[in-house]
C-alpha cells in the first residue's frame, strides 16, 4: 500500500491533513515528518502550509528539506496546500523579514499577489453589496471552476465549494499551469497541475465531503 | 456566485457537555458535544465553533479530549474559545485539532497577547472574540467592550477596539451582542453593521438569533461574513439546512450541501 509523508518543518498544524488521509486511505501509511530520507523513500508528498511566507521559505531552507522537497516535486505525486501552493511559484509581495518580497521556489511561472494589488482597478476588490471592501483574509467556502481535466478532479462537480483562510493569490502567468481558477472581487489560481505536481490554495482536509475526495483522488493518482 | 456566507452554529461547552443558558443562566444539557458536531457537519455547517465554559480548572483538559476526538471524524474548520490566556492554550487547541482560537477576555487585560499569538501562529487561527454592549443610543449610538459574560464594563469603544485588534493581527472578530446574548431578539444589526463597515477582516455576527429571519439580516443588513447561533439548532427548532435555504431564497450566497 502506498506511503504518505506529510513535510513538517514546524510551520503550523499538519495534524487535521494527517487525519483526513488517514480517514480517506485507511490502508495507506500516513505520517507527517520533517526528515529528508523519509521524504525520499515516500510514494506520495503532501506538502502543507499555513501563516506568513517569507517564515516559511525561511524554515523549509533552514531545515536542508528544500532539496528532499524539490525531488519529489520532480519525480513523484506531489500535492501543495495553501502556501504548499504559493512557495511554488517564482515570488510573493508578502513582505518577508527584511521587507522585500519574498523570493520563492520557482517551479511555476507566476507571482503570489495580495488581493488588493492584484488589479489596478480600485473597484475591483469592492462588495457591491455592502459598498466596502470585500473582507481579507478570504475566509470560507468559495467556488473552483474546473479549468482541465485532471484525475484529482474525478468525482468532483465543476464549481465545488472548498474552504479557504488566505490574504494573497497566485496569478500564474501560464494557462497550461492552471487547473482551476476561483473569483473572490478578481481571479486567482486555486489549484495549479503539471506532470506528477498538484496544488491547491484551499484546505481539502477542511473541505468535507469534496476535500476528502480529492484527498483521496491523489492517493490513488497514477502518474 | 463567490463566497458564501457562513453559518456556524455554535457549542457552549462546560465539563464535556453542551449547555445552553440563557444569558449565563437556567441552564439546560444539550448533549454530547461530539455527536451534536456530527449533526451540524452532516446538516451542512460551513464551521463549529466551541466555547468552553468550564469553570473548575480541574476540567480544563476536557475540550482538548472533545476537540480531538471531533477533528477525527468533521473535517470542517474548528474554532475553540474560552479560556485562552496564554500562547500554550493556543498551541494545545491547534494539536488537538482547533484550526482557528476565540481570544476574548484576555485580548482586553493583555492586548499584545493578540499580537503575540497572530505572529506565532498566523492571524487565520486567531478570532478575536468582542462582547458589546450598548452605552449610548440616540443619533450617535455607541458601544463598549464588556467582560465577565457582559457583567463588566471596560471603558472600551468597541469599534475602535475592533479596528485595533484587526490591526493586531486578529484574522477574524467574533462580534457578540451581550444585550441579546440569549434574547432571541436577532442581532444588534446597527453593532454589527458599524463593526463590518470599520474593520476589512471578516465579522461573525453572534447574539440573539431566535429565527431564520435573523440570520438574513445579519448578513443583509448587519453586513456580516458569517452568522453565529447556538439554541435555535441545538433544541430542533431549525436545521442548518433550513438556514441556509432561508438565506439563499433571500439572495444570499451560500453553500447547499447533498
Amino acid at each position: 500500500m502506498t506511503s504518505i509523508i506529510v513535510v513538517d518543518f514546524g510551520m503550523g498544524n499538519l495534524r487535521s491533513v494527517a487525519k483526513a488521509f488517514e480517514h480517506v486511505a485507511p490502508k495507506a501509511t500516513v505520517r507527517i515528518s520533517g526528515d529528508a530520507s523519509d521524504i525520499r523513500s515516500a510514494d506520495r508528498v503532501v506538502l502543507p502550509g499555513q501563516g506568513a511566507i517569507g517564515g516559511y521559505v525561511k524554515a523549509l531552507h533552514d531545515t536542508d528539506l528544500e532539496p528532499a522537497v524539490l525531488e519529489a516535486a520532480s519525480s513523484k505525486p506531489f500535492l501543495g496546500i495553501c502556501l504548499g501552493q504559493q512557495v511554488l511559484y517564482e515570488s510573493s509581495d508578502e513582505h518577508g523579514e527584511d521587507g522585500d518580497s519574498v523570493k520563492t521556489l520557482g517551479l511555476f511561472k507566476g507571482q503570489v499577489k495580495h488581493f488588493t494589488h492584484v488589479s489596478s482597478d480600485p473597484q475591483a476588490m469592492i462588495d457591491p453589496l455592502t459598498g466596502h471592501q470585500y473582507s481579507i483574509p478570504h475566509m470560507g467556502w468559495n467556488q473552483v471552476k474546473q479549468t482541465v481535466d485532471h484525475p484529482m478532479w474525478q468525482g468532483i462537480a465543476d464549481m465545488a465549494r472548498f474552504y479557504f483562510v488566505h490574504s494573497y493569490c497566485v496569478q500564474s502567468e501560464l494557462d497550461e499551469d492552471v487547473a482551476g481558477v476561483t473569483k473572490y472581487g478578481v481571479e486567482f489560481t486555486s489549484a495549479t497541475a503539471r506532470d506528477n505536481i498538484f496544488a491547491v490554495q484551499f484546505h481539502p482536509e477542511k473541505s468535507q465531503h469534496d476535500g476528502l475526495k480529492l484527498l483521496e483522488n491523489f492517493v490513488n493518482w497514477k502518474i | 456566485m463567490g463566497l458564501a456566507k457562513r453559518i456556524i452554529p455554535c457549542l457552549d461547552v462546560r465539563d464535556g457537555r453542551v449547555v445552553k443558558g440563557v444569558q449565563f443562566v437556567d441552564i439546560r444539557d444539550a448533549g454530547d458535544p461530539v455527536e451534536v458536531a456530527a449533526r451540524y457537519d452532516e446538516q451542512g455547517a460551513d464551521e463549529i465553533t466551541f466555547l468552553d465554559i468550564t469553570a473548575s480548572s480541574d476540567n480544563r483538559d476536557t475540550i482538548l479530549h472533545v476537540v480531538e476526538e471531533v477533528a477525527s471524524t468533521v473535517f470542517i474548520p474548528l474554532t475553540v474559545g474560552g479560556g485562552i490566556r496564554v500562547l500554550d492554550d493556543v498551541r494545545r487547541m491547534l494539536n488537538a485539532g482547533a484550526d482557528k482560537v476565540g481570544i476574548n477576555t484576555a485580548a482586553v487585560f493583555n492586548p499584545e497577547f493578540v499580537k503575540e499569538a497572530s505572529d506565532h501562529f498566523g492571524s487565520q487561527a486567531i478570532v478575536v472574540s468582542i462582547d458589546a454592549r450598548q452605552v449610548e443610543t440616540g443619533d450617535n449610538p455607541r458601544w463598549e467592550i464588556f467582560t465577565h459574560g457582559g457583567r463588566k464594563a471596560t471603558g472600551l469603544d468597541a469599534l475602535q477596539w475592533a479596528k485595533k485588534m484587526a490591526d493586531y493581527g486578529a484574522g477574524e472578530i467574533l462580534l457578540t451582542s451581550m444585550d441579546r446574548d440569549g434574547t432571541r431578539d436577532g442581532f444588534d444589526l446597527a453593532l454589527t453593521r458599524a463593526v463590518c463597515d470599520t474593520v476589512d477582516i471578516p465579522v461573525i455576527a453572534s447574539g440573539g438569533v431566535g429565527n431564520l429571519d435573523h440570520l438574513v439580516a445579519g448578513v443583509s443588513e448587519g453586513h456580516a461574513d458569517a452568522v453565529l447561533a447556538a439554541s435555535i439548532f441545538h433544541f430542533g427548532d431549525y436545521t442548518v439546512q433550513q438556514a441556509k435555504q432561508r438565506m439563499q431564497d433571500a439572495g444570499i450566497e451560500v453553500r447547499i450541501t447533498e
